[in-house]
């Protein structure tokens, strides 16, 4: 705890030192530097066409959208879009397999880094550490569509490992995948499964930054290493894992989507159809696209989460001492 | 060299502690070692069980003989690969979008983290402001879907590289490295020299780059190549599919054009397609995983140094 009080103070020393720049001749100095000014031109232009024009367009979900018509000429029609999906059948399946399948998510993967993390950093044996650190960082790097892809094989009722293995016990084969109460199970380990080992090397780092003398001294005192990792180890990632936990809540309704999707299929539909999904159903896959109620759905979204992101930096601010602003 | 001898040292001056240590404790590592070797088998296995698959005799995969080592090695599954055109054109349109594209974020997120890192820059903090906030809320798929209508990118190769040319949360790592690596005495030194911006940046900011350049190619690179969600809503044209699209019909969806295997029984059409499923998983995961370890020893740095709070 120390420590890192220590760090972020010298952080805001350095902040306010930034502040205190002299103010004349601003345009002097803007002159000054119009060589950085050109090199932003390109990135500036790049967000404002791929991501502020998107914003600007995302009036469409209070217009009835056509193509003739474009962004600003389509008519006016309100909240329309809005109450459509707040009123229709679809919306509360959606809003709760959401909620659900990234809540177990959050809760069911958020915890295993920390532990493997703190774990490792007990090893002293540094080819274990590092063959550990290696071959679990490797699933990260597989792409979606192959983890799904091995999903498919690996659980395929008639052909697949897990099926084969539980037929030597004489279980009936099971159509796992084509299960919706398997589906959020499946999606959560499989994700921990990739993304463990990556997730810990953040906090393995900021591990690594804990003065070692905090330990020797608590050696002195007879700590034994639960002790230490309990009192010293704990505390030292706190900060950080508060961060990512808020950054984790804030993109809670739109992680993972790419995976929902793949791993959606007819028979567990009724616990993967999640909002993107739905908009992607809506806005683009099907046959005569309702662009408009889907940007609406997608708003709804965003607005959701940006406001969960600001309650999450809220709370943490307040218990934690830590936020992202 | 010297870091063993660092690390050595280190050892050294552990050992006394590791000699007193208690019974509660040795007893705590004996459970933690056999916890992380179990992790590290649980990881391994789904692994090596796939490549032992793919060079394995597709009846004895299906009929379960297959548990860890391949039975009856053979290579037909990757020889059937090379035959299948869709595969090999996703494969080398996969190479050019990595290409290309990483070569377009890095040229982007370097351009916008150096200016953005430095402290003299009239009006930095409204520039950060606006490339934060994307990060925060965005226009959401569809709109952004319609951006790239309008711009006439969809099914073109540009639709999958321009909508992605940058990400802001790269460009916040690469500043914060620039803030921790390149003291303004530096810059002071080669204006004093007669250096501008643009050639400290090119002389002596990328030279200084290339752990970082390193970390965000890598990550760049992986993205495009796993890409695969920009490509199913942007491209129709098959011509123009990366991998993963190609992929996702096989692996997922399970369509493989009955044309490719010249066998007419239906059974063994469907044996070579679960062995095309392993070797595709493999073929498909090989380039991303033989990047890694070239970038690894940038890698951790990159990452702690763009956790540290800008």
């Amino acid at each position: 705890m120390v420590t890192v009080l220590r760090r972020s103070e010298t952080g805001r020393v350095g902040a306010v030192n930034q502040r205190q720049a002299p103010r004349a001749g601003t345009w002097r100095r803007i002159r000054n530097c119009w060589q950085l000014y050109l090199m932003l031109l390109l990135p500036v232009v790049y967000l404002l066409i791929f991501h502020y024009w998107p914003m600007y367009g995302i009036q469409i979900a209070f217009r009835n959208y056509n193509v003739v018509d474009g962004i600003s000429g389509s008519p006016w029609v309100g909240l329309t879009h809005f109450e459509r999906f707040i009123g229709s059948y679809m919306f509360w399946p959606v809003i709760r397999n959401t909620i659900i399948l990234h809540s177990y998510e959050l809760l069911a993967t958020f915890p295993l880094p920390i532990v493997l993390a703190m774990a490792l950093n007990q090893v002293r044996l540094q080819w274990f550490k590092r063959s550990v650190q290696m071959i679990t960082y490797a699933p990260h790097f597989i792409s979606t569509v192959v983890i799904v892809g091995m999903l498919v094989v690996l659980l395929d009722p008639r052909t697949g490992l897990l099926n084969n293995f539980l037929a030597l016990f004489g279980v009936e084969p099971l159509d796992l995948l084509g299960n919706p109460d398997y589906f959020r199970h499946i999606y959560v380990w499989s994700g921990a499964w990739q993304n463990l080992g990556f997730a810990a090397i953040i906090y393995l780092a900021t591990l690594s930054s804990i003065d070692p003398q905090l330990h020797e001294a608590a050696v002195v005192d007879g700590a034994s290493r639960i002790k230490r990792m309990w009192h010293i180890d704990l505390p030292g990632i706190m900060p950080v894992a508060v961060i990512l936990l808020i950054l984790n809540i804030g993109s809670i309704l739109s992680i993972g989507f790419e995976k929902v999707l793949l791993m959606q299929n007819s028979l567990n539909l009724s616990a993967s159809e999640v909002i993107d999904t739905y908009v992607y159903k809506v806005g683009l896959a099907a046959p005569l696209p309702q662009f408009s109620y889907a940007a609406a759905i997608g708003l709804f979204r965003s607005v959701v989460g940006l406001i969960l992101l600001v309650l999450a930096n809220q709370i943490a601010r307040k218990f934690a001492k830590s936020s992202l602003w | 060299m010297a870091t063993t001898a660092i690390r050595m040292r280190k050892d050294r001056t552990r050992r006394p502690t590791r000699i007193r240590e208690s019974r509660s404790d040795q007893f705590f590592m004996i459970v933690t070692y056999v916890v992380l070797t179990l992790f590290l088998l649980a990881v391994l296995y789904p692994l090596i069980f796939i490549v032992s698959a793919s060079v394995s005799d597709p009846l004895a995969v299906s009929s379960g003989q297959v548990w860890l080592w391949p039975v009856d090695l053979n290579f037909n599954g990757y020889e059937e690969i090379l035959k299948h055109k869709p595969i090999v054109r996703g494969f080398a349109n996969s190479l050019f979008y990595v290409v290309v594209g990483t070569l377009v974020n890095v040229t982007l997120t370097l351009l916008a983290a150096y200016p953005l890192s430095r402290r003299d820059l009239v009006g930095r903090n409204w520039f950060m402001m606006l490339f934060v906030f994307t990060m925060m809320f965005s226009g959401g798929l569809i709109p952004t879907y319609l951006v790239v209508h309008d711009l006439g990118l969809l099914n073109t190769r540009w639709a999958l590289i321009l909508p992605t040319a940058m990400a802001v949360w790269n460009v916040i790592i690469t500043r914060t490295y620039y803030q921790v690596t390149i003291p303004h005495e530096l810059l002071e030194a080669a204006r004093i020299d007669g250096c501008d911006d643009i050639g400290f940046f090119w002389r002596i900011v990328i030279p200084l780059s290339k752990p970082i350049i390193a970390v965000n190619a890598l990550f760049y690179a992986v993205g495009h190549w796993n890409q695969f969600f920009n490509a199913l809503i942007y491209l129709t044209n098959e011509a123009l599919f990366p991998l993963q699209l190609v992929l996702r019909e096989i692996l997922i969806q399970s369509n493989i054009d009955p044309t490719m295997a010249d066998a007419a029984e239906l059974a063994r059409r469907r044996e070579l397609r679960d062995l095309l499923k392993y070797c595709l998983i493999v073929v498909a995961s090989i380039p991303p995983l033989l990047a890694y370890p070239f970038v690894q020893k940038h890698f951790v740095r990159g990452i702690m140094i763009g956790s540290l709070k800008g």
